[in-house]
C-alpha cells in the first residue's frame, strides 16, 4: 500500500506531533507514504477569503505535482488541507472558469492536472484500505479502561467527505475501539472548536472550545482524540485562559494516531506526546516500554 | 448621548447589481433560491455573536444591500465549519457566499477595524505568495505587530508553552521552486479580469 503524502504547514509546525505519530503508525501497518515533492501551503481558509481564483491555483499546484508523482491516492491528514484540496478538485471539475484559470497557471509552470488524484483522509485509509481486522492484529497493548471522547471537528467531514457522516461520523470511534479504548458517547464530535477565532475573537472562539472541553469532562472522558492540528491546538493550549474565564475544564487532547501508536506498543516519546500543554496521564497498569 | 438611528432600509441604500455580482461567483449561483427558512442560522455555532444572522445576510445580499453586509461582523465570525452548507434545504453554499463577501470587503477596505481576521487573511496570503508555505508562529507574530501589541504581551504564557513543548518554530519555511509558484499566481492575477486588491 503506497500513498502520496501531503503534510501541510501545521504538521511541520504547531501540529508536528500529528506527523510524529502518523508516520510510525502507518509504517507499523505497512503503509508506505511518499511526501509530495516541493508541496506548497493549501491556502486554508485565509486564501479563499482574499482571492478564490488564486486559492484554486495555489491548491492545484499540489494536485498537479501529485498527479506527476504517479497513480497514487494523496493522503492529507490536516482537516483544512483535506477540505481545500478536495474543494479545489470539485471546483475545477464543476466550474469551467476556474478550470480555465487553473490550467493557464499550471501551463505557465509546465505542470498539468487532469483531475485524477483522489484526496484521502487517514481515517478513510485506515478503516477502508488497511481495515480494522489488520489493525486489531497489531494491537499489543489495548487501551483498556481509557475513556476517549472522539472529536472530528468540522472540515474533515464537511462538506466533501464521502467516507463518513457529516454529523455523526464513526471511523475514529471504530479505530479507537479497535485499539481497545472505551469510546465515550460524544454528540459534539463535529461541533466547531472556534477555528482561528480563538486567537482573533477570543470571547467567541474560546467559548466554543470551552463547550467541547466541558462536555468531554462531563461525559467522563479521560482524554479527547482529534484528527485536526487546529482543533488540537485550541483544545490543548488555551485551557488556562478558558479556566480563568468560565471555570475549570481540564482534559488532555491528543491525536487519534498517538492513541493508536500507544496501542501498537510504541512509546510516548516516539509519538510526540511530550508536546502537549496538558499532558495525557500515563496508561494504567503496566508502564509503556519502547 | 442618545443615538438616533434609522432602523429601516430605504430603496436608495441598495447598490444595484450586487446580488448579481455575488451570484456570478462560482458556487454562489443558488443564492436566489433561498426560502428564508433560517436553517443556516440555527446550525451556525457563531450566529449568537453576529449582528446579522446568516439568513439575514442572504436576504440582504439578494436585495442588493452591499454596504450593510460588507460592514457587518457576520462574515468575519464565520469559521468555515460548513454546517449551514451541509444543512441548507436549497443546496445554497452559504460558506462560499461568506468567502465571496470577505473578498469584496477586503478589496473595498471596509471590514470592521476591530476584527483582526481580515488582517490575518491578508498576512497569510502574503506569506504564502512569497514563501509558498506558512510558518505559523511567524504569522501570528506579524498579526500581533499589525493589530494588537497588548494581546501579544498578554499571550506570553502561550508563547512559553509553545517553546516548552517544542512547537515554537522560528525557521521560516519555504518551498524550493518559489519562482514556479509566483509565475502561476501572476497568471491568475492577469488572467481573470478581476480588480487588483488594494494594499
Amino acid at each position: 500500500m503506497k500513498y502520496s503524502y501531503f503534510p501541510g504547514c501545521s504538521l511541520k509546525g504547531l501540529g508536528r506531533a500529528y506527523e510524529e505519530s502518523l508516520l510510525p503508525v502507518m509504517k507499523h501497518l505497512g503503509v508506505e507514504l511518499v511526501e509530495l515533492d516541493d508541496w506548497n501551503c493549501c491556502g486554508a481558509t485565509a486564501y479563499m477569503s482574499v482571492d478564490e481564483t488564486k486559492a484554486a491555483v495555489l491548491a492545484a499546484r499540489n494536485l498537479a505535482i501529485a498527479e506527476k508523482a504517479g497513480p497514487r491516492d494523496l493522503m492529507a491528514p490536516c482537516s483544512a488541507c483535506y477540505l481545500v484540496l478536495n474543494k479545489t478538485k470539485h471546483n475545477i471539475a464543476d466550474f469551467p472558469e476556474i478550470n480555465a484559470a487553473v490550467q493557464r497557471a499550471l501551463g505557465n509552470a509546465k505542470l498539468t492536472y487532469s483531475g485524477n488524484v483522489p484526496v484521502r483522509h487517514p481515517l478513510d485509509i485506515l478503516v477502508n484500505d488497511v481495515g480494522l481486522d489488520v489493525i486489531k492484529e497489531k494491537v499489543v497493548r489495548p487501551l483498556k479502561g481509557l475513556k476517549v471522547a472522539p472529536y472530528y471537528g468540522c472540515q474533515t467531514v464537511r462538506p466533501y467527505a464521502t467516507f463518513d457522516d457529516a454529523w455523526n461520523p464513526t471511523t475514529m470511534d471504530r479505530l479507537l475501539a479497535t485499539a481497545g479504548a472505551e469510546v465515550v458517547h460524544f454528540p459534539l464530535k463535529t461541533k466547531c472548536c472556534g477555528g482561528s477565532l480563538t486567537g482573533t475573537v477570543p470571547e467567541a472562539g474560546l467559548r466554543l472550545t470551552y463547550i467541547l472541553l466541558k462536555e468531554a469532562v462531563r461525559r467522563g472522558a479521560d482524554v479527547i482524540a482529534t484528527a485536526c492540528p487546529l482543533c488540537q491546538f485550541n483544545l490543548d493550549a488555551y485551557q488556562d485562559q478558558i479556566s480563568r474565564r468560565w471555570g475549570p475544564a481540564r482534559i488532555a487532547t491528543v491525536y487519534f494516531t498517538q492513541l493508536m501508536g500507544l496501542a501498537f506498543g510504541l512509546s510516548p516519546e516516539q509519538l510526540g506526546l511530550k508536546r502537549n500543554f496538558v499532558p495525557m496521564k500515563p496508561l494504567q497498569a503496566e508502564p509503556v516500554t519502547a | 448621548m442618545m443615538r438616533i438611528e434609522r432602523r429601516i432600509k430605504y430603496e436608495g441604500d441598495r447598490v444595484r447589481g450586487f446580488a448579481k455580482e455575488i451570484m456570478s461567483v462560482s458556487g454562489c449561483e443558488q443564492l436566489q433560491s433561498c426560502i428564508q427558512c433560517g436553517t443556516c442560522s440555527g446550525t451556525c455555532p457563531l450566529s449568537i455573536y453576529m449582528d446579522f444572522s446568516p439568513r439575514q445576510v442572504v436576504a440582504l445580499v439578494r436585495a442588493d444591500f452591499k454596504n450593510e453586509v460588507l460592514r457587518s461582523h457576520t462574515v468575519w465570525l464565520c469559521a468555515s465549519c460548513y454546517a449551514c452548507t451541509v444543512e441548507c434545504p436549497r443546496q445554497i453554499r452559504i460558506t462560499d457566499i461568506m468567502y465571496a463577501l470577505k473578498q469584496r470587503a477586503i478589496q473595498d477596505g471596509i471590514y470592521p477595524k476591530r476584527f483582526p481576521i481580515a488582517v490575518l487573511a491578508k498576512e497569510f496570503y502574503e506569506m504564502v505568495r512569497r514563501k509558498g508555505r506558512i510558518t505559523e508562529t511567524l504569522l501570528v507574530m506579524r498579526l500581533f505587530l499589525k493589530t494588537n501589541w497588548g494581546a501579544a504581551l498578554g499571550s506570553w504564557r502561550l508563547g512559553l508553552g509553545m517553546i516548552r513543548t517544542g512547537r515554537f518554530g522560528l525557521r521560516p519555511e519555504h518551498i524550493e521552486r518559489r519562482a514556479e509558484l509566483a509565475a502561476m499566481l501572476a497568471t491568475a492575477d492577469n488572467g481573470d479580469g478581476k480588480p487588483k486588491e488594494r494594499q
